[in-house]
């Protein structure tokens, strides 16, 4: 009973967590301005982190947990890069 | 009984991060997505790990799983604050229904330099390069 339920619910958040990315990808290419691109990238690092605690639950081994804590430290520092990087190519108004 | 935990945690948390991206590609604005982005995609993985901590339940997954909560609930607001302030400056249009807008006159809004090749040609780096180097950005 618990394990034909249980492999139903990893079907099921399998589902959901590869329809999530597929739709922040299409966020990504639709983006208008680039900061809506970085939200998008940042989204799909935290989406990263939920399929790593996925594959940790149905392959039932704990080591990709690491692998959880390793991209959401890449997604933290790639996020506050490209904040840098849009904050610093503004132009103000009226110099250019 | 931990299975039937882990299940439940693990269809909250997928459900959850759904919400959140449908909000990321459906909300109108930049600032609204940002909102979803941040706080339902934390929740989502959140409870993802802790469904994970249920299923083989254990010391060292129970603190490494902590940690990584831990991680995410403290950067996670600090990634949005500079993103939000750099899309402010970055001249983002905000929603044609919003009200007010508190910032208008305490930041100034700039344009972001978007280097696209195909409309202006090969020497837009090499233009943002020099404006760039002979005004400095007034703060």
């Amino acid at each position: 009973m618990i394990d034909i339920i249980f492999s139903a619910t990893v079907q099921i958040s399998k589902f959901l967590l590869f329809s999530s990315m597929i739709l922040v990808c299409i966020r990504i290419a639709r983006g208008p301005h680039a900061a809506d691109r970085v939200v998008a990238l940042d989204m799909l690092c935290l989406l990263g982190v939920g399929v790593t605690a996925l594959a940790a639950i149905a392959n039932g081994s704990m080591a990709f947990i690491d692998v959880a804590l390793g991209i959401a430290l890449i997604g933290f520092l790639a996020t506050v890069a490209f904040a840098a990087f849009i904050e610093r190519g503004t132009t103000s108004n009226g110099e250019d | 009984m931990l299975a039937w935990l882990s299940a439940l945690f693990m269809l909250l948390g997928s459900i959850v991060t759904f919400i959140a991206a449908l909000g990321v590609l459906r909300l109108p604005d930049f600032f609204m997505r940002m909102h979803a982005a941040t706080k339902a995609g934390v929740v989502g993985p959140s409870l993802l790990l802790i469904g994970a901590g249920f299923h083989e339940p254990s010391w060292g997954t129970w603190i490494k799983i902590l940690l990584t909560v831990l991680f995410l609930l403290t950067t996670t607001p600090i990634a949005a604050h500079l993103l939000g302030k750099a899309g402010f400056l970055g001249g983002v249009s905000l929603w044609k229904r919003t009200v007010r807008n508190d910032l208008d006159d305490v930041l100034p809004t700039r344009v972001f330099l978007e280097t696209d090749a195909s409309v202006s040609g090969r020497n837009t780096e090499a233009d943002m390069m020099t404006g760039s180097s002979e005004t400095p950005h007034k703060r």
